[in-house]
C-alpha cells in the first residue's frame, strides 16, 4: 500500500486519485469505490450522487481551481486534494490557506503531484497536512523538510501570529 | 542600521544548514539540476557563461563597514578580489565555485548577511533611497518600512514560487531616487490630511521587455495595514498571474489585462478579508524597528564649516569633487559622499577587495561604521563632518574612488553583460569604456553636465537604460552585437521611458553617436538647461538626424522583430 505523510508522519494510506483521462468526461466516467479524490469537475458534475453514496468524501482541486468552487460545500470532505503540477507551480499554497483561513476547513490537505522535500516545510505553513511525496523521492529522508525553520516571521495557517507579536510579548514578559 | 535578533540569527543559519544539505544532495545525485535550480537561485546562485555566479543580498543598501570587511575576505578567499554592485543595491560575485558556495554563506550569515531571494521567482531584496535618513527632503525614514518589509518577505510561504520575480521599493523623500514606478509595488511615504502616515501604492512597474511605468493602486494607505493589503496584492499575483510565458509573467501584463480599475477592485475585495487580522502592524513594532535607525550622535556644528569653504575656493580638483560627489545632510556642519565606482577603465560597479577595506576603514574613521550601496552602482558615506571632506577625498583618491563623476556622462549605470552574464545579448562593460574613453576630459564631462547614460546588455534591463537620458541596449542580429539606443527616459518624480531613436548600431559606432547626441544638446542648449530639458523642448528630432548623420543606415535600417516590440511596447 502508498504511503504518504500525514501529520509529521508517514502512514499507510488508501485513499485513489481519479483523474479524467483523455476522452473520458465527468458524466460519464465510472466512479471508483471509496475513498477516492474526485477531480473538481467531476465533483461539480455529480454532487448529488456522490453524496448520495453516503461514503467518505474526497476532492482535489488543480492549481488554476481554486477553493471558491467547493464553497458551500467544504465540511463534506474528509480529504482534499490541491495539486501542484510542477513544484514551481506556486498557485496551490494560495489555495490551501484560503481552505484553512477563509473558509475554517479543518479535515485534510493533501498535497499532490510534483511534491519534493524542499517544499514541504511551505506547504505546512500553508495549512496542508498531508503530502504524496512524487514516488520516485525517498520519504524517510523528506520529513526533514518538515522541520527545516524553527521560527518564522510572517502569519500563515499554522502560525496565526506574525515573529512581531510573539517578540512584543517577549520583550514585555 | 538593522541588527539581528537570535531569531533573526537563528533563522539565517537555519537557511545556510538548508542550502549546505541540497547541495549535498544534488552532488549525491539525489536532487536533479532542474529541482535544484530554484532552490540556488533563491539563494542568489546562478550557473553563468563562465561558471557559478553569486548574488549577495544587502537590504535595501545598507552595509555596516564590518561586513564590508567580511565581503573583501571572502572576495579574496572565494573569487578573484573584486565584488560587483548591482542596481538592486546587492552584491555578486563572478568567480566563485560551486562546491564552495555553502561555505560563503557560512561566512555571510556570521556577519548578519545571506543570499535569500536575490533571485528565483520571489519577492527580491527591497530597495530604497541611498540617503535615507539623512536627505533634507525626506519625510521619515523609510528604513524601518523596508526592515518590515524583508522580514515579511523573507520565506514568505506563500509566496516562494509566484509566476515571476516580484520587486518592491521604498521612497520617503520629495524626490525619488528609489525609482520606485520602475518596481512591481512602488511605495511612497505620505501622510493623510490628518497626519497619519501610511503610503501612496503603485503598482506594475517594470523594465524589461516591456517597460512600463507603475500606477496608483491607492492613494493612501494607513502604515499599519502595509503588510496585509501587499498580501492580497500578492496574492491576486500568485493565483492569476501568467504562468505560460515568462515574458508575459511579470505583474504589470495582469495589471494591464484587467486594467487598474478592475485589477484595484479585486484587490479591495481580497483585501478587505485580510484587513484588521493579526498581520496589522501594531505602532509598537514601527517603534521597535525605528529604534534601529536611531540617527548616529551627529556633533553639533555650524551650518558652513569654515575651513572646508576656503578649502574649495583654493582647491580646483577638491572643489569639482565637493560639486559632484558631496550631497546636503539634514544636519548643519554634516554631508554625505558618494564614493564613485566609476573610475575610468574600472567595470561600472566592480570594487576590488583593497577598496572594500579602504572604505570600510573610511566607513569607521568618518562615517560612523555604516556604508550605503546607491542603485546607480556606487557607495555612499552618509554622515560625514563637512570639515573632514578633504581628508575624506584624499584617501578615496588614492584609492581611485573619488572620480568627481556622479551624475554625469560617466557615471554609467552598466549590467555585467554578455562578458558574464549567460542571459545577455551582447557586452555592455566595454561599450561604458568606449564611452569612458571618448569623454575622457573631466572639464568637457562637467560642460556637459546631468545626464544618465545607462547600459543593458539585453531586454531584461538590469542596466535600466529605460530610465536613461541616454539608454543603450544590447541585441542581437545573426550572432552579432548591435547597440539600440532609446533618449529621453528619466528616473526620480518626472519617470519616464526612453524613446528608440531608430535602428540599432554596431559597437564600434556607440561612442561616436554618444557624441552626436551630446553636441546636438551642447548646441541648442539654453544656460539653466540639462540634457534632458533641452531635449524636451526640442524635441527627439534633430537628435535623430544626428546621430545617424553620415551612416549609411540602408543596410541595417531592417529593424529586426526584437526592436520593434520596443518600440511599439
Amino acid at each position: 500500500m502508498p504511503r504518504i505523510i500525514k501529520n509529521r508522519c508517514i502512514v499507510e494510506d488508501h485513499w485513489q486519485v481519479l483523474t479524467l483521462a483523455d476522452g473520458e468526461t465527468p458524466e460519464a466516467i465510472t466512479l471508483p469505490a471509496a475513498p477516492v479524490l474526485l477531480p473538481l469537475a467531476v465533483w461539480r458534475a455529480r454532487r448529488d450522487e456522490i453524496i448520495a453514496r453516503d461514503q467518505p468524501l474526497g476532492v482535489w482541486l488543480d492549481s488554476d481551481e481554486g477553493p471558491e468552487a467547493l464553497a458551500g460545500d467544504i465540511d463534506r470532505f474528509a480529504v482534499i486534494g490541491v495539486n501542484f503540477p510542477k513544484f514551481t507551480d506556486g498557485r496551490s499554497y494560495s489555495s490551501a490557506r484560503l481552505l484553512r483561513e477563509r473558509y475554517g476547513y479543518g479535515g485534510e490537505i493533501r498535497a499532490l503531484g510534483d511534491v519534493l522535500q524542499d517544499q514541504l516545510f511551505y506547504m505546512q505553513r500553508c495549512g496542508i497536512d498531508a503530502y504524496a511525496l512524487r514516488a520516485d523521492k525517498d520519504i524517510e529522508k523528506a520529513l526533514a523538510g518538515l522541520s527545516v525553520f524553527s521560527e518564522a516571521y510572517q502569519a500563515a495557517a499554522d502560525q496565526p501570529q506574525p515573529l512581531f507579536h510573539r517578540r512584543a510579548a517577549q520583550a514585555s514578559a | 542600521m538593522y541588527r539581528y535578533d537570535s531569531t533573526d540569527q537563528q533563522i539565517i543559519d537555519e537557511r545556510v544548514t538548508q542550502y549546505r544539505d541540497q547541495i549535498a544532495r544534488h552532488l549525491a545525485g539525489e536532487l536533479s539540476t532542474d529541482e535544484l535550480r530554484p532552490l540556488r537561485l533563491q539563494n542568489g546562485l546562478y550557473i553563468q557563461r563562465h561558471g557559478p555566479m553569486l548574488r549577495i543580498a544587502i537590504p535595501y543598501g545598507m552595509l555596516a563597514a564590518a561586513q564590508l570587511r567580511k565581503l573583501a575576505e571572502i572576495s579574496r578567499r572565494y573569487d578573484r578580489a573584486v565584488g560587483h554592485f548591482t542596481t538592486r543595491q546587492n552584491m555578486q560575485l563572478n568567480w566563485p565555485q560551486f562546491e564552495e558556495t555553502p561555505a560563503i554563506l557560512g561566512e555571510l550569515a556570521s556577519v548578519q548577511m545571506h543570499a535569500v531571494q536575490t533571485s528565483g521567482n520571489c519577492v527580491r531584496n527591497i530597495t530604497s533611497d541611498h540617503f535615507a535618513g539623512i536627505a533634507p527632503d525626506e519625510l521619515t525614514d523609510p528604513r524601518p518600512y523596508c526592515e518590515l518589509l524583508r522580514q515579511w518577505s523573507t520565506f514568505h510561504p506563500e509566496f516562494a514560487f509566484l509566476p515571476r520575480k516580484f520587486k518592491i521599493a521604498v521612497n520617503a523623500a520629495a524626490e525619488d531616487r528609489a525609482v520606485i514606478r520602475a518596481h512591481d509595488i512602488g511605495l511612497d511615504l505620505v501622510l493623510d490630511d490628518d497626519g497619519e502616515i501610511g503610503f501612496r501604492v503603485f503598482v506594475g512597474g517594470g523594465l524589461g521587455r516591456t517597460p512600463i511605468l507603475g500606477k496608483v493602486l491607492r492613494d493612501f494607505l494607513p502604515r499599519r495595514h502595509l503588510l496585509s493589503y501587499l498580501d492580497a496584492i500578492l496574492r491576486l499575483y500568485n493565483r492569476y498571474g501568467r504562468r505560460d510565458n515568462m515574458y508575459k509573467a511579470r505583474i504589470k501584463i495582469l495589471v494591464q489585462a484587467l486594467g487598474i480599475e478592475e485589477f484595484s477592485r479585486q484587490v479591495e475585495a481580497e483585501w478587505a478579508q485580510l484587513k484588521d487580522g493579526p498581520t496589522t502592524v501594531p505602532d509598537a513594532e514601527f517603534t521597535r524597528l525605528a529604534g534601529h535607525f536611531n540617527p548616529p550622535a551627529w556633533d553639533t556644528l555650524p551650518a558652513e564649516d569654515p575651513v572646508h569653504a576656503a578649502r574649495i575656493s583654493t582647491d580646483l580638483a577638491f572643489a569639482n569633487w565637493v560639486r559632484r560627489c558631496v550631497h546636503a545632510h539634514k544636519t548643519p556642519g554634516y554631508a554625505a559622499v558618494t564614493l564613485s565606482l566609476k573610475a575610468p577603465g574600472v567595470a561600472p560597479g566592480d570594487i576590488s577587495d583593497a577598496q572594500m577595506i579602504a572604505v570600510a576603514d573610511l566607513a569607521e574613521r568618518f562615517s560612523f561604521g555604516e556604508v550605503r550601496v546607491s542603485h546607480e552602482q556606487n557607495l555612499v558615506l552618509a554622515d560625514v563632518r563637512q570639515r573632514d571632506l578633504h581628508e575624506i577625498w584624499q584617501i578615496a583618491r588614492s584609492h581611485r574612488l573619488a572620480t568627481a563623476n556622479i551624475g554625469l556622462l560617466t557615471d554609467i549605470i552598466c549590467c555585467p553583460g554578455g562578458d558574464l552574464c549567460a542571459l545577455a545579448n551582447a557586452r555592455s562593460i566595454p561599450i561604458a569604456e568606449a564611452v569612458n574613453q571618448k569623454f575622457d576630459d573631466l572639464d568637457y564631462l562637467h560642460d556637459i553636465g546631468d545626464i544618465s547614460l545607462n547600459i543593458s546588455g539585453c531586454m531584461n534591463s538590469c542596466g535600466h537604460h529605460h530610465v536613461a537620458n541616454i539608454g543603450i541596449l544590447g541585441v542581437d542580429k545573426n550572432d552579432e552585437e548591435w547597440y539600440q539606443i532609446t533618449i529621453g527616459g528619466q528616473q526620480g518624480n518626472t519617470a519616464a521611458i526612453g524613446k528608440v531613436i531608430g535602428p540599432s548600431f554596431y559597437a564600434q559606432e556607440v561612442p561616436s553617436v554618444i557624441e552626436a547626441l551630446i553636441a546636438v544638446y551642447l548646441e541648442n542648449r539654453t544656460a539653466s538647461e540639462r540634457f534632458i530639458d533641452t531635449l524636451q523642448r526640442i524635441g527627439i528630432e534633430p537628435f535623430k538626424v544626428r546621430a545617424y548623420a553620415g551612416r549609411d543606415r540602408r543596410r541595417s535600417a531592417k529593424v529586426d522583430s526584437r526592436e520593434r516590440e520596443v518600440i511599439h511596447a
